[in-house]
């Protein structure tokens, strides 16, 4: 069984970097590593490989510069390979841009299962799995909590509103991974140490096929028209515990009249 | 000038049209002159409310027989508009819901057209829609608006509108019908289950208790659900805890979890990232318990307690009972 899993290198969050003022899209010119909704998507492929007996792990992500770390850190986990779109003309992508390059990737790799995250963590538009699954005629199932493969059939329990749906589906198929699901790996000294040597295949979107204005700014066909800051929410009252802060807790809570 | 025509993607359950569909027909209402709705499912059963916030026509696949509401609501969306005699809307509003964003992705594709996501404020600039999207957890707004030929498709987090009641004759109940889905169509729904849960939804409660990684321990979760219990509030949680497992996705608030704006927030253990602060600040009153007094919490919270969850929260929770 051959899954492929999206994944996507971002700024960390605990550093996020800065809105640039003049393109008004985030600073990419940061440090990338590998966003951790991603690492339920490699650990779940795992895991499901194991569970065939046979299978690889190969990884899709696009990234305006030559970024392979937060991919080294994925491979480290136990994925085999993977394929990187590194193309200038990658900035600025839009949901869809995203969708179109990764579509295509996915396609030459012809998978069984293409696993994705429901959202990536710095721009969550949560439309991307979809619409990868749109673009190459799959059916889709999101916001899965588990996934069991028999043969060529996906079981999926997937998050819904009202609690869970059990959802049957044929492969190949697009799934996206809720994040908690799964617990991710560490990955091992050894697995960083061959993780150096997996082959990345690093590619422009003209070997996919695609058109500069497809993606990118020219692809987005959307603009920011302003970026302000927020109002700010006036810090209150700090009470340092004593014993008796509950005290206070329940008081306020009378001011308010909610008990 | 106002816009001719809304689309809002109308989902709905046992207990009626669901709330964020209410809200985005209210701002529908105040962008465009005609708003209609589009929902996978049986429409009858909505017009009467539907009508009542606005609604002229609700154009119904009926019983999707478990097949994927995503695929099918877009496909028949995008039938309909491309051949089947029905004018295309000059945008489309969907929730960010677990159906919404399917349904935004698979027709954006479809009609060729971007997605803009997150939004949490619409407004007319011209005779196009602008859109806000806060970004760093709610620091920057970002206004965007689409540039190409549209429809404009807008994905909106719940609790940026507030429902409003018109008073209007039930919306007209029209035919959508689902086209062949072909291979995109595979995915069927063979079982539903429903988790009980006893309090209030977190996304409508009035108090809601989150707890985050100060809790130490996945068992410590157990005193966020007893003081919950106690004040008829929903339990929440950080997304740390979310993906540590301890509690299902279905109870993380913040940015890639539900929003929420009770009357009371009660954050215990939460450092205030800024993940967990855009989907919590809009909260009418803030109280944050945290062993950490530089926690970014106490920059937002009404009342801070510097102090350990594990005396705060038992007490308080005693002290409510013995009430």
């Amino acid at each position: 069984m051959k899954v492929v899993v999206c994944v996507k290198q971002i700024p960390d969050p605990a550093d996020p970097g800065a809105l640039d003022p003049e393109t008004r899209t985030l600073r990419r010119n940061v440090k990338l590593i590998l966003d951790e909704s991603d690492s339920y998507g490699v650990e779940m492929a795992l895991q499901l490989v194991d569970a065939a007996g046979e299978g690889s792990v190969h990884l899709v992500s696009m990234v305006p510069n030559d970024e392979v770390s937060g991919l080294r850190t994925a491979l480290a986990m136990g994925a085999d390979s993977a394929t990187l779109i590194s193309d200038e003309a990658l900035a600025g992508s839009d949901a869809l841009g995203t969708s179109r390059v990764l579509a295509a990737a996915i396609e030459r790799a012809e998978p069984d299962l293409v696993l994705a995250a429901t959202e990536s963590s710095d721009g969550y538009t949560g439309v991307v799995p979809a619409q990868v699954a749109e673009l190459l005629g799959l059916p889709s199932v999101t916001f899965a909590k588990e996934i069991a493969v028999e043969g060529s059939t996906a079981t999926v329990r997937r998050q819904t509103e009202a609690g869970a749906d059990l959802v049957e589906c044929p492969l190949p198929a697009v799934v996206s991974v809720t994040a908690g699901v799964v617990e991710p790996r560490y990955p091992s000294f050894r697995g960083i140490m061959q993780a150096k040597n997996k082959p990345v295949d690093q590619l422009k979107i003209a070997d996919l096929g695609i058109a500069a204005e497809r993606v990118g700014w020219a692809g987005a066909g959307q603009e920011i028209t302003d970026v302000a800051e927020a109002p700010e929410r006036a810090a209150g009252e700090v009470v340092v515990d004593e014993g008796d802060a509950h005290e206070r807790i329940v008081a306020f809570l009378d001011e308010l009249k909610v008990i | 000038m106002a816009l001719d025509k809304i689309w809002v993607f109308c989902e709905a359950g046992d207990d009626g049209v669901a709330t964020i569909t209410l809200e985005m027909l209210a701002k529908a209402r105040e962008v465009a002159g005609t708003v209609e709705v589009f929902c996978g499912g049986d429409g009858a059963a909505c017009a009467a409310e539907l009508g009542d916030h606005g609604v002229t026509a609700v154009y119904a696949t009926g019983d999707l027989d478990g097949r994927m509401k995503g695929v099918s609501v877009a496909s028949a969306v995008a039938a309909a508009i491309s051949g089947g005699g029905v004018a295309a809307p000059d945008a489309f509003l969907l929730g960010t819901t677990y159906d919404g964003r399917d349904v935004a992705a698979r027709l954006s594709v479809k009609l060729d057209v971007g997605v803009l996501s997150n939004v949490v404020d619409l407004r007319l600039d011209g005779d196009r829609l602008v859109g806000v999207e806060p970004v760093f957890g709610g620091t920057l707004n970002v206004t965007s608006r689409f540039t190409g030929g549209g429809p404009d498709v807008w994905l909106v987090r719940p609790k940026s509108f507030e429902p409003a009641v018109v008073g209007g004759p039930p919306a007209e109940v029209l035919d959508l019908p689902v086209p062949d889905l072909g291979s995109t169509g595979g995915a069927v729904v063979r079982d539903r289950f429903t988790e009980e849960s006893e309090g209030p939804k977190l996304d409508e409660a009035a108090i809601v208790v989150s707890g985050g990684r100060g809790l130490g321990a996945a068992e410590a979760y157990s005193m966020i659900e007893g003081l919950a219990k106690q004040l008829g509030a929903a339990p929440g949680a950080s997304r740390a805890i979310v993906d540590a497992g301890w509690v299902p996705y279905s109870y993380q608030v913040g940015q890639t979890g539900k929003v929420v704006k009770p009357t009371v927030y009660i954050a215990c253990g939460i450092s205030g990232a800024t993940q967990h602060l855009v989907g919590m600040k809009g909260s009418k009153n803030i109280i944050a318990i945290n062993k950490d007094s530089e926690a970014p919490i106490f920059a937002v919270a009404d009342l801070g307690i510097v102090g350990d969850v594990h005396k705060v929260l038992p007490k308080l929770t005693e002290a409510l009972e013995s009430r």
